[in-house]
């Protein structure tokens, strides 16, 4: 990942947690319009790479029914210098969860699962 | 015109399917296909009259005119990470 001129890599990892607003979860299940997601995650990767003059930026995001304690979305940043890592880092997640066509259900020990709300995206074009 | 309109997470339990082909008469937009899925079904009736949607992938407001073959993904208000 990270080039010789690499001074920092970054990596960050969204974990599935045991609780969400005071309610026990088991687990978490994401959706995704896959094409849309993937073609979102490079547009915004992109826009990242140009605007901090990092090196290397990844980005992984799974689907599917997750357990507590693991990972559902992985972001690494190569860039010379730490700042711009931490803030191309931030931009990707910030993005991420702005714009991407992902959703995700949320399993509780009591009562039946829920899709939770998130954010409305922007249309891209005028009318 | 034909348009291809896709649903998920919510909206795919609203529809009760993740797809539907409709017919709609020409000139029309994103809002008019809107308002002849809320008319289909009492379900689809909870769809809100103004969702987010991409149009070909690309996310359009409800004004934007449809063409032959488009494809209307319904997109309900995104949570990933």
């Amino acid at each position: 990942m990270a080039t010789p001129s690499d001074g920092a890599v970054l990596l960050f990892w969204g974990v599935v947690r045991n609780q969400n607003e005071g309610r026990e979860v088991n687990g978490l299940e994401y959706e995704a319009y896959a094409e849309m997601a993937e073609a979102k995650l490079r547009g915004i990767v992109t826009e990242a790479a140009q605007r901090w003059g990092v090196g290397e930026i990844a980005v992984v995001h799974r689907v599917g029914k997750l357990n507590v304690g693991e990972a559902s979305v992985g972001i690494a940043v190569a860039a010379p210098h730490r700042e711009d890592a931490y803030e191309a880092s931030r931009y990707v997640i910030e993005e991420l969860k702005r714009r991407v066509p992902i959703w995700k259900r949320e399993h509780y020990l009591d009562g039946p699962s829920a899709w939770l709300g998130g954010a409305v995206p922007e249309p891209e074009v005028p009318a | 015109m034909t348009i291809r309109s896709l649903f998920f997470a919510s909206y795919r339990d609203l529809a009760g399917t993740g797809e539907l082909v409709l017919t709609l008469s020409a000139s029309s937009t994103v809002a008019d296909l809107v308002a002849q899925l809320r008319a289909s079904s009492r379900t689809l009736a909870l769809l809100p009259a103004a969702p987010a949607v991409a149009v070909n992938m690309t996310y359009a407001p409800l004004e934007t005119a449809l063409r032959d073959g488009d494809e209307v993904a319904f997109i309900p208000p995104v949570a990933g990470g």
